[in-house]
């Protein structure tokens, strides 16, 4: 009980800017277009791979033989992720063009 | 902040490496809004891919462990390394995918990053096992989710792997789901050594890997849309919970940014189903069982020529678009047949469902593939009204969503799905190649409609006869 306690008071800032950031997604979202579905959901998948900077922070670090194996793992599909992610949401948002006149 | 870090941010670098990442969550959030309208959508991918690069390079140079050591130069360069590889892979893949192969390509980029978050989480925990364990508990288990439950989705999506239904896979699930949430409190209140709660943790990574797959192999067809967009907010979830273990607010914001546009994305697609969420992760779907109303009537055909005429001398025309053309990759023609018949002064325009193709607003991106303009793509409940003043509606491969059934068949399993109201329009043609059910598996009484015809065929090639049928009229 104690732990849990010590845990919320600790980290007050990190649960804060989670609530606030929920409600800022539900906000940004809500009157999104369905022609833009797809591509909105490759975009926020790019976005997921911010876990990137984790995998930074441990190959960067990384001394031990499984924190340099498994941080190289990490850091390699993060940047798949990354990387694919964008490209593929630009290669779909290219093709949305209006109507030439 | 614990005293440590801010201790820390007292020096220069710091500071910056901090407000770095407040930057890069600013730029997530602007992103993400641009992204909302079709005019600005590429502008708002470009500026979240720069909220991705700002804080990699910020790290890479300025971050400092506990013991405040920089990055070495041997360890930056292996960075970069990994990094570039993954850049190069990364791109050529995306690069190289069809259209129409755009679900599983998101998928598996899905996959890769909920692997990433549990691999983080688990390194972690092997260095400071006592350091926020809930949070890295959390990424380990929905990571683990994610990868897996992403890894089985693309191999549905790509035909690879098939769909399991049992009703015990119902049962296993809940039986997982509990075994995960118990072991979860084991660890954190059980007291226990060490070494035994190493054994806890690698047992449940395991655990999640497994739940991953029979999470999502028994939901199947109509329901991906639901599956993809579930796992996409869980991988964003599963960010923010390592974003957590580093008070990482890049991470923190951008993970539970795309958690909850997951999220809406995902309760978005149940309505449009009408079905709730529960109901899709552990309800059963086709394949009967539910009694069917008798279908009345009988099938007509329509012959090429007079399809022609009928189309040419009307006013309006609506092209109802379902999996089925992107199958036969009509898109292209069926553009060329749009403004042809434009030419001819009638109005054309093209009727979206929600969940047409396999994944949110897929049919949007194969028609914009084939350079039709947006504006003639039009929402379900925006052409509904319309639809009895239009002349003909032609339906390409699409079945589920213009059942009546989902009106008439309490007994239907559609029954009370939203459909685009193809049966109102004057005419209706159906593009098909034989009269096999849609992919939920249910007879669709629009065929046996009065105002139906049925024109048999593969839709590339029955829309291209029925171009040149046009042009030579």
């Amino acid at each position: 009980m104690e732990s849990i306690l010590t845990f919320l008071t600790e980290n007050k800032e990190a649960i804060f800017i989670i609530v606030l950031s929920i409600f800022l997604g539900f906000e940004v979202i809500s009157n999104v277009p369905s022609v833009l579905h797809t591509p909105l959901m490759s975009g926020a998948n790019a976005i997921s791979g911010v876990i990137i900077i984790g995998g930074i922070i441990l190959v960067g670090h990384a001394s031990s033989t499984f924190e340099w194996i498994l941080g190289a793992i990490a850091l390699f599909m993060a940047t798949l992720n990354v990387a694919g992610g964008f490209v593929v949401t630009d290669r779909m948002l290219e093709m949305f063009k209006k109507k030439k006149k | 902040m614990n005293a440590m870090i801010l201790l820390n941010t007292l020096m220069p670098g710091q500071v910056v490496l901090e407000y770095s990442y407040l930057l890069s969550a600013i730029m997530f959030v602007i992103g993400l809004k641009l992204e909302s309208n079709p005019a600005t959508a590429r502008k708002g991918n470009f500026w979240a891919a720069s909220g991705m690069i700002l804080p990699m390079i910020t790290t890479l140079l300025l971050n400092k462990d506990a013991a405040g050591e920089g990055i070495s130069l041997a360890n930056a360069a292996a960075v970069i390394l990994i990094i570039a590889a993954g850049a190069v892979v990364g791109t050529v893949m995306a690069r190289k995918v069809k259209m129409t192969a755009m679900p599983q390509m998101v998928s598996f980029f899905n996959a890769t990053g909920g692997a990433a978050s549990a691999a983080v989480a688990l390194i972690e925990f092997t260095k400071n096992p006592n350091q926020a364990l809930l949070v890295t508990l959390l990424g380990l288990v929905v990571g683990s989710i994610a990868f897996s439950g992403s890894m089985i989705a693309y191999g549905k999506l790509d035909g690879k792997v098939g769909d399991i239904f049992a009703r015990f896979m119902t049962y296993l699930n809940l039986f997982f789901m509990l075994l995960i949430v118990v072991i979860i409190l084991l660890v954190l209140f059980g007291g226990f050594g060490q070494a035994t709660v190493s054994y806890l943790v690698y047992g449940l990574l395991v655990l999640s890997i497994v739940y991953g797959v029979s999470f999502v192999m028994p939901i199947g067809g109509a329901d991906m849309p639901v599956v993809i967009s579930l796992l996409n907010s869980l991988t964003g979830i599963a960010a923010a919970m390592a974003g957590f273990i580093y008070q990482n607010e890049a991470m923190i914001l951008g993970g539970i940014l795309v958690g909850a546009a997951g999220t809406i994305l995902t309760l978005q697609m149940c309505k449009a189903m009408n079905r709730s969420l529960i109901n899709v992760i552990i309800g059963a779907f086709g394949g009967g069982g539910a009694s069917h109303a008798d279908v009345q009537g009988s099938i007509k055909e329509i012959t090429l020529s007079d399809a022609a005429v009928l189309l040419s001398y009307s006013q309006k025309v609506v092209i109802i678009p379902g999996y089925g053309l992107a199958v036969a990759q009509a898109q292209h023609i069926a553009h060329e047949l749009d403004s042809l018949l434009e030419s001819k002064g009638v109005e054309v325009k093209y009727a979206i469902h929600p969940v047409a193709g396999r994944m949110p607003g897929h049919m949007n991106v194969l028609l914009a593939e084939a350079d039709v303009p947006y504006e003639q793509l039009v929402e379900m409940d925006d052409i509904n009204p319309d639809m009895p003043n239009v002349d003909v509606a032609i339906v390409v491969g699409a079945n589920d969503v213009v059942n009546p059934a989902a009106y008439d068949d309490p007994g239907s399993p559609i029954y009370g799905m939203p459909i685009i109201d193809a049966h109102l329009a004057k005419n209706i043609i159906i593009m098909k190649r034989g009269m096999g059910k849609g992919y939920a598996g249910i007879e669709n009484f629009l065929f046996f409609n009065d105002k139906a015809r049925m024109l048999f065929g593969d839709a590339k090639k029955s829309i291209s006869s029925l171009v040149s049928e046009i042009k030579s009229m």
